[in-house]
């Protein structure tokens, strides 16, 4: 199963690359550009697959256990695969008082998915964020790393619906 | 209203940032190129530590003492980094700075990278905050083709490039050397000195390293001197002005340009629209998650970096987090613990360890299944976080620590009823 997933994610396009290629040799420190390089592969895969790590490996000459040891440690970096919107929910601690827990629940329930998980036509992902930096808007979230807020189920709902519309 | 002179935020707009052209009508790069040619980069260094400008980036490190200690023999390239990872939670003044006034930040890092003599300029950026790299990408080359950036600057033989560096998002890489090694693409745990970034930082080159607000404040001191920078404060201790970002149980969250030294019950009654309805204030974080509570007995406490040090607090960022009487501190102080807990860089073992034994300690009083042995054990292994390897782990135990000096009654009630009283 893995390996069909895997496969149908051929390798990234060669115009991609070549571009990755060309930025890498014009810097000093190649690997000032690693978390670059990471999401634009990312961008092409829709997540970091284990081909991708490989080749952001080479790209870059470093080990794919280096890169590996970055991927798992940033939060937007997904080493599995992601809906088309991956909804970043904040519960850190002004949210968290300004209800992000219904929030939470609406979500889970109106998607029928809990967090870490992606509703099964692929369009949604929901996972958690610490604070996003917009305290001054809370509860928010991050929809593919855009804000929103202040929440309500209300506008959650409106988000939704056009979210859906659009795809 | 007291109207407070605004510096950092003058050219603040409800709805779109101050372009290149208002920033110069402000009063921005004026002289710039008169300092870069009259004044030596040591006199730089003098003024921003006569000016007693302060880290604003939590450690309140001088800015002047700082760029002193990159020596005179020093190699090059140097560096000049703007910390603008901003992930304290209660924190997002960095994000409105740019969002207001992105040449005031150009011209801050001009003006510190002169004072390292660095030829390098990076800023590290958050990933949620994609439209502030944005802008500053966009305004950096704007500033280029006005001739200041790039090489020999206003024609003064300085030269300097400035690039943004987008990091993927961990909470950690906002800790200096942490940063360092996130830049050069390893992962981002903290080194422990020495040497010093100022010494050898990132690629073993001399490293300079601010927040965003700090720079911001730099271009201003140097057009109107230290005198002046120190008097917009309320305090003799204080210095500057400094942006309040209010959040919590009041009326109005949002940035506040206010002189330091203000105090915290003008901060909330008067700028930031005063408690929500039915809301009283019971305790708030003056400076981000790894700050103390400070409790009602404080409510009229001068916000500034000594005032707070002398009572046992810290101002860390100035984000001031605001509880009311019907919010569960030994909640609140599990969320705080849960976001440390997830966010810890796993080096060491204390703070690796040390905090999920503390959260799950808070989460059985919080449930109601607490035993008085908690509190002590709370105690003893906050204690002993605070020998973990970086300043993390200190930050991280301040809530716990603080929720039992001030609210002990608080946990005890958890413990005697077998609930969280507020439920
Ligand atoms: C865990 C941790 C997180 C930090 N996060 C930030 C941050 O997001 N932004 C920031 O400017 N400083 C942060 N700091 C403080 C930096 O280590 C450093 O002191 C500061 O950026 C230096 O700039 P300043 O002197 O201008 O404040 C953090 C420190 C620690 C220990
Ligand atoms: S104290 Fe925490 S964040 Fe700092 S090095 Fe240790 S594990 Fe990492
Ligand atoms: S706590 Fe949610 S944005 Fe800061």
């Amino acid at each position: 199963m893995k390996c069909n997933v895997d496969l149908t994610y051929a390798m990234i396009p060669k115009e991609l690359k070549e571009l990755l290629a060309r930025q890498i040799a014009g810097i000093e420190h190649p690997r000032e550009l690693v978390v670059d390089v990471m999401f634009a592969v990312q961008d092409h895969y829709g997540y970091l697959s284990d081909e991708a790590v490989e080749e952001v490996a080479e790209l870059l000459d470093m080990s794919p256990l280096e890169v590996e040891q970055l991927a798992t440690f940033y939060t937007f970096i997904y080493r599995e695969p992601v809906g088309k919107y991956v909804i970043h929910v904040c519960d850190s601690v002004i949210c968290w008082m300004e209800g992000h827990e219904s929030l939470l629940d609406h979500l889970s329930g109106k998607l029928g998915i809990n967090l870490g998980e992606t509703t099964s036509d692929g369009m949604f992902s929901l996972l958690p964020v610490c604070c996003i930096g917009y305290c001054d808007r809370a509860p928010a979230i991050l929809i593919n790393k855009k804000v929103y807020g202040p929440l309500t189920i209300e506008k959650l709902n409106d988000i939704l619906e056009r979210l859906r519309a659009e795809a | 209203m007291m109207n407070y002179p605004q510096v950092l935020f003058k050219n603040r707009k409800p709805d779109r940032i101050a372009t290149l052209e208002e920033y110069r009508q402000s009063g921005g790069y004026e002289g710039l190129g008169d300092a870069l040619s009259k004044a030596s980069h040591k006199d730089v260094q003098q003024v921003l530590l006569d000016a007693v400008l302060l880290g604003r980036g939590g450690a309140a490190f001088p800015a002047g003492r700082k760029l002193m200690t990159v020596a005179d023999d020093a190699p090059h390239p140097r560096y000049i980094v703007c910390n603008a990872d901003e992930m304290e939670p209660g924190t997002f003044k960095d994000r409105v700075l740019i969002h207001a006034d992105p040449h005031m930040l150009i011209e801050g890092m001009i003006i510190a990278g002169y004072g390292a003599q660095a030829e390098k300029g990076i800023i590290f950026i958050r990933p949620e905050y994609e439209s502030a790299a944005r802008i500053l990408e966009r305004e950096i080359k704007i500033a280029k083709e006005a001739g200041y950036l790039g090489k020999n600057i206003l024609g003064n033989g300085y030269s300097l490039d400035i690039v943004v560096h987008r990091s993927a998002g961990r909470y950690i890489c906002g800790e200096v050397t942490a940063q360092l090694n996130a830049l050069m693409g390893k992962r981002a745990n903290p080194q422990q000195p020495p040497p010093y970034p100022t010494e050898k930082g990132l690629w073993e080159r001399p490293t300079v390293l601010q927040n965003v607000e700090t720079l911001a404040c730099m271009p201003h001191i140097l057009r109107n001197g230290p005198e002046w920078f120190k008097n917009l404060a309320l305090t003799e201790t204080g210095a500057g002005t400094k942006i309040f970002c209010a959040s919590g149980k009041i009326n109005s969250p949002g940035c506040y340009e206010l002189p330091m030294g203000i105090r915290l019950s003008e901060i909330i009654e008067v700028h930031a629209g005063g408690m929500v309805e039915g809301s009283e204030y019971k305790a708030c974080l003056p400076g981000g998650a790894s700050t103390r509570f400070l409790p009602r007995e404080f409510y009229d406490i001068e916000m500034d970096f000594d005032t707070l040090r002398n009572v046992g607090h810290r101002l860390g960022t100035g984000a001031i987090m605001v509880f009311d009487q019907k919010t569960c501190l030994v909640a609140a102080t599990l969320n705080l613990v849960e976001f440390f807990a997830r966010e810890s860089c796993g080096w060491c073992t204390p703070c690796r360890e040390g905090l999920p034994y503390i959260r799950d300690l808070l989460r059985r009083l919080e449930e109601g299944e607490g035993e008085e042995e908690y509190i002590p054990m709370l105690q003893q292994m906050s204690k002993h976080l605070w020998s973990s390897y970086c300043a993390f782990a200190p930050g991280a135990v301040s809530p716990v620590e603080s929720l039992i000096t001030y609210f002990e009654d608080e946990v005890r009630e958890h413990i005697s009823q077998k609930k969280c009283p507020f439920k």
